[in-house]
This record gives C-alpha cells, structure tokens and sequence, in this order.
C-alpha cells in the first residue's frame, strides 16, 4: 500500500490546523455561513438535513487494518455507531458535530487518511476496480496510476476552482468493474498492437440529470504522458466548461456541445505544448510509485484444497457464497472475498462500528491486511487462501457480511435519499430495504441470476440509476414519493443508459412492479441469459405490457 | 436571511451551529430540538418577527433558517412537506447500532 511521505503527512495535517481554526472562527461569529460554507466543504463536511455529515476519501477504494479500525474508532467517539461506504468508493459518517470535526480529521490524519477534495469544484477521489492487483483478466495494477493521479491533483492550484466536479476513473482490466465510460474521464489500461502498455482516454461521461457515454479521445496513451495528457484535458475544460448554468457545466455538456473531435484538437493543442514538460512520467518515477503496490508475499497453495470442496458438497450456503462473493484470484491457491453490505433488510453500503473492527481484524488474519471498497458499496478481501475460506466464511456469517448475493437482485446500489439528503426527492434506502425483503429467498435469487438495481433519490443519480439493469429513480410528485423505472443499463464494459419504461410508479407500488419486471424477464429468458441479455433481445414491450397491464 | 413560505401557519427551523441539530425557534425566542415546543407564526406580523429572530441568530447560533408551513390539528404541529416532516422526526430507517451485527 501506499504510505505517506513528509510532503503528505505536512500538508494534510497543516489542512486540519487551518480548518480547526477556520471553525473556531466560524463558532464565535468571525466568519458568516457564506464565508464558512466552502471552507468546510472542502474538508469534506456537508451539511445534511439532520446533521453534518463528513465525507472521508478512501484513494482508489484501498485501506489498511489500521485505517479500518480508525474508521470503526470515528464511528463510535464522534458518530453514531456506523457508516456509510459509497460509490465514490469513500466513508460518510452522517452524524459529525462541526465542534468535533477537526478532532475526527486529527485522528483520521494519524492514519494516513483525509477528507480533502471530497467535496467542491475539485477532483475528486479516483475510483479502480476493487479487484486491482489481483484481478485474472488484469493487463496492470490501476492504482499505480490513481495513485500518481492522486498526488498530482491533490491542491492542485489550477484546478481548486473548477466549472464543476470532476471525477476519474481507472481500469486495468478489459472487463470493466469501475465504470469508466460515465466518468468525466474514464482510463483504460491496454496494449497496443506492440503489446505496449498504455490508456485509452475516455472523456465526457457522466450520470446526474443528463446522462452521457464517455467517447475515446485518444486511443493509445503511453503511460508517462498520463499526466500531462490528463492536465491538457482539464485545461481545455477549465477554459470552456460552462460556468452559467449548473446543470451544464460538467465536461459531458462541453463533449457534447463542441463534438469530441473539436475537444480532442483542443487537447492535443495543448498537449503539444507541454507534453515533455515538468509533467513528464519517468520510468523511475512509476516505478518509485509500482513498488507500494506489490504483490504481498504469497505462500505455495495447493491446486485445490479438498476441506473447500467437501463444505461447497455438504453447505448450499457455502456453495451459493463460493459462487458469488468469491472470485478467482491470480495468484494460485488464493482467492478474492468480496463481503457483502447488502444483507436483507439493511441500508446498503451501511456498517457498524462492530463490523468495521471485524473487518480489520479479519484482514489482518487472512487478506494480507488489506481491505478494498467497491463502487458498488461492498467491501473485499482480495488476497485470501482458498485454503482458510471455509474459516473465513464462518467468521464472515457471524458478522452478517456473507450473504451470497453479490450481483444479484438484492445487491442493490442506493444513495442516502431523502432520509439524509439535502438535495433528495424521495428515499432511496427504504425502496431498497423493501426489495432485499421482497427477494429474502436466496434460492430464488440465485435462480434470477446477476440483475443489478440502482436507486437514486433524485435526478442528480448519487445511486447511478441510469446504469442499473433495473435503475429507480425517485421523484416528487405533488409533494408525494414516486418512482421511474428505467431498464437496460449497463455500467460495465458494454455501457448503456437505461430507457424509461413509462409513467412513474407510487411508492407503495414500486416493489410490485419491480417483481413484475422479474417474473417477466423469468417467462421470457433464454438458457444463460441474464436479466440486461433478456431485455436486449426483447426491448421494452414485454416488460411494459406485464407492468402496465396490471395497473 | 430567511424566506417566508406561503402558508397561512408557519414555523421557522434551521440546523444548530455547533453540531448541524435540527432545531426550531419557540415562543422564548431559544431554538429547541422538539417540533411540539415550536412558535406558530399565525400572521404576517408574526413571521416578520420569527425571520427577525432568525437573521440575528444565524451569526453563531443556526445555520440555514428558514420559514416552513405546517398544519396544526388538536394542536399538535406537522410540516407539510414529507422533506419537513423526515427533517423533523428523523430517519424513516433503522440503523445499525455501533456494536450491532444485525439489521433485524
């Protein structure tokens, strides 16, 4: 893992001294609210409709036992017992007094950890694949360069004040588990025809109340030109980015308005111009960087490990959770753990101080003492012995994080909602509460097979509806709760935007439709088709039919 | 400053300072955590005076005032809008407790 140098541990721990100063201010009345908004949402404080609510970066999704543990340790001292993983891949703790806020980021800093950048027209934290580094089908491990990403944009001092958010994402894998085509950029690692390893640059994706596919800039990027690739992209939006209008001022809106070939002269114009500049990449330099993340120190394992094959034959459990929440690691005889956030009735990507401390002491024994976060708000375990998955899996259960459900139905990404959010419509976390209760029958689930739901509270799509299989999207209706289905989407290598499949439902309704939905792509489904393969080959029609019908 | 909503009765909330608490100005003129101890504003005179009350505390005391309608039935008060009345009993969930392993 990476750790922090002098520059980092400086400059965070000078950023917490100037905050807890900034609100000591703000407490005696020297600064207004006005003043004091952007100060704190820079340090990653919010506030929410009941409480303040801090936002913790966790870089590229990766933490140690330690930082687990603090997390767990923040909860309990200054919180409210329990937080919530995004799909920023960050922690939010909902219920952060202002007058504690500079102690909890004290803390945090002791572990290397910061809430810098998770707020504010900045860039944001770079978000991987939660597999990096262990992953079967990886060309690279994509935190090497979130990693550098991170350090280069971190106070970067022309782009603290940019149009609007901005948001990176990095794959090292063709398939895509970070979802870098609705990214304002998205990077791909590949090789080109040499069997070089470069990026392909995507920009101008993105969710919210426009959703757009990121398109390929360039197609084969070598790695040292990342950054000065990178800075030409943000020079050109930094210019042109539309300041007016809120709503258009991400970097799709400008991909759309001029065309990607326009954006693409513009870049490469400037890119021209600085490519071999300060910004240059090193071989040493990305090695420097390689070396915090090497593989930990492997143990020989055998091929297969009989006590896992006897449990997989004796436990449906067992078997259902060694079919969904483990995958096949590349390091033989070892195994990534995928732990589920999700457990019926829970609100997803929620955990307890309790879990978070388990957490840590089961990576400590069994996963190299690391911990991963998915965008899809569940943590990993990525380098286990296939040998210590029945021992694991028990511990897992007895701490409610091994429901076998990962990619299915009840895995279900939600944003906070109108349970939390200043900016909701309607609540997000009860629908899907409702639904993991709806599907409570494992079996049943496994049978339906990989269905990903998404829930937004609003049009703003924190829960990345318009990329779910089945996406949900709250919205006000005469001041009562109502919910748009949209069906199709894709946030994977083969993205797509759901299409809204008609009017909106009650929520009292929604849970019956969502069923109906299931029970439709059920009669309808060929052999090996999933859910998105199903309505891919049939359209809307059967499903609006069924929906509609009823109604 | 504080807006006035368009509502025969009105109340004025807002989040306390020191810890983002949702709060609501009473008849003493202190903010309390509890809807039920909230000043009624009746008529326009007496939401000129809550938003007065308002812009002086915004300094140190509250974050964000603002005027809210609510209805009142056998005097007790209730927001109208489903965004108030969750700001104002709390989450619609329950949460996990710190040393909870289980949602149920």
């Amino acid at each position: 893992m990476y750790t922090y140098d002098e520059h980092d541990r400086t400059f965070v721990a000078e950023r917490v001294a100037q905050f807890r100063d900034q609100v000591k201010r703000r407490l005696l009345g020297e600064l207004t609210e006005e003043q004091f908004k952007p100060l704190r949402l820079t340090n990653g404080l919010y506030l929410q409709l009941h409480a303040y609510m801090l936002r913790v970066a966790i870089p590229y999704g990766t933490l140690s036992s330690a930082q687990m543990r603090m997390l767990a340790h923040i909860a309990r001292r200054y919180d409210r017992g329990y937080g919530h993983f995004t799909t920023r891949q960050n922690i939010q703790f909902n219920w952060i007094k202002l007058e504690d806020a500079a102690d909890a980021l004290d803390d945090l800093a002791s572990v290397e950890m910061h809430a810098l950048q998770t707020s504010g027209n900045c860039i944001r934290n770079t978000t991987a694949d939660q597999w990096a580094g262990v992953a079967i089908d990886e060309i690279e491990d994509p935190r090497i360069w979130c990693e550098i990403i991170r350090q280069w944009s971190s106070l970067h001092p022309e782009f603290t004040f940019l149009p609007r958010k901005f948001k990176i994402a990095v794959t090292g894998s063709p398939n895509d588990r970070a979802a870098v085509r609705v990214h304002d950029i998205g990077l791909r690692l590949r090789r080109d025809e040499k069997g070089e390893v470069g990026f392909e640059v995507i920009v101008g994706g993105g969710l919210g109340r426009t959703p757009m596919i990121g398109k390929t800039i360039r197609e084969f990027l070598p790695k040292r030109h990342l950054l000065s690739y990178l800075e030409a992209i943000l020079r050109a939006y930094n210019l042109a980015g539309r300041r007016d209008n809120l709503y258009k001022a991400r970097i799709k809106i400008l991909v759309h308005e001029i065309g990607v070939e326009e954006m693409r002269r513009r870049v490469e114009a400037e890119w021209a111009a600085i490519r071999d500049g300060a910004l240059d990449l090193p071989p040493q330099t990305i090695d420097a960087i390689s070396r915090h993340f090497s593989p930990p120190a492997y143990e020989p394992q055998p091929a297969v490990d009989l006590a896992v094959e006897r449990l997989r034959l004796e436990s449906v459990s067992f078997a259902r959770w060694l079919k969904t929440n483990v995958a096949p690691h590349r390091e033989p005889g070892y195994a990534i753990v995928n732990l589920s956030l999700k457990p019926e009735g829970a609100p997803p990507g929620d955990a307890s101080a309790a879990q978070m401390e388990a957490v840590a002491d089961l990576a400590l024994a069994h996963s190299h003492d690391e911990i991963r976060v998915s965008h899809e708000q569940n943590l990993v375990l990525p380098h286990v012995k296939r040998a210590d998955l029945p021992t694991l899996w028990r511990k897992l259960a007895a701490i409610d994080l091994a429901t076998p459900n990962l990619g299915l139905v009840s895995d279900i990404i939600a944003c906070p909602g109108l349970d939390y959010c200043a900016l909701a419509n309607a609540r997000s976390i009860p629908v899907a509460q409702r639904i993991t209760r709806r599907f409570a029958d494992l079996k049943r689930q496994h049978d339906i097979g990989e269905l990903k739901i998404k829930i937004s509270g609003c049009i703003n799509a924190c829960g990345h509806h318009h990329v779910g299989h089945i996406g949900i999207l709250g919205v006000d209706k005469n001041g009562e709760e109502f919910y748009q289905i949209t069906l199709g989407g894709d946030g994977t290598e083969t993205t797509a935007l759901g299409r809204i499949i008609g009017p909106a439902v009650s929520a009292d309704d929604v849970v019956d439709a969502i069923e109906t939905l299931v029970e439709t792509y059920l009669q309808k489904r060929r052999p090996g088709e999933r859910f998105v393969d199903t309505y891919r080959r049939v359209g809307d029609a059967p499903f609006k039919e069924r929906l509609y019908a009823a109604a | 400053m504080a807006k006035a909503a368009k509502s025969t009765l009105q109340i004025a909330t807002a989040n306390r300072l020191r810890d983002g608490a949702v709060v609501f100005l009473t008849v003493d003129g202190a903010w309390s955590t509890s809807l039920a101890e909230a000043r009624v504003a009746r008529t326009a005179a007496d939401a000129d005076h809550l938003i007065a009350t308002c812009d002086r505390d915004a300094a140190t005391v509250v974050v964000g005032p603002t005027l809210i309608a609510v209805t009142e039935h056998d005097g007790v008060i209730e927001p109208v809008d489903l965004r108030e009345r969750i700001r104002a009993n709390g989450l619609t969930i329950d949460t996990i407790a710190a040393d909870a392993v289980r949602y149920l």
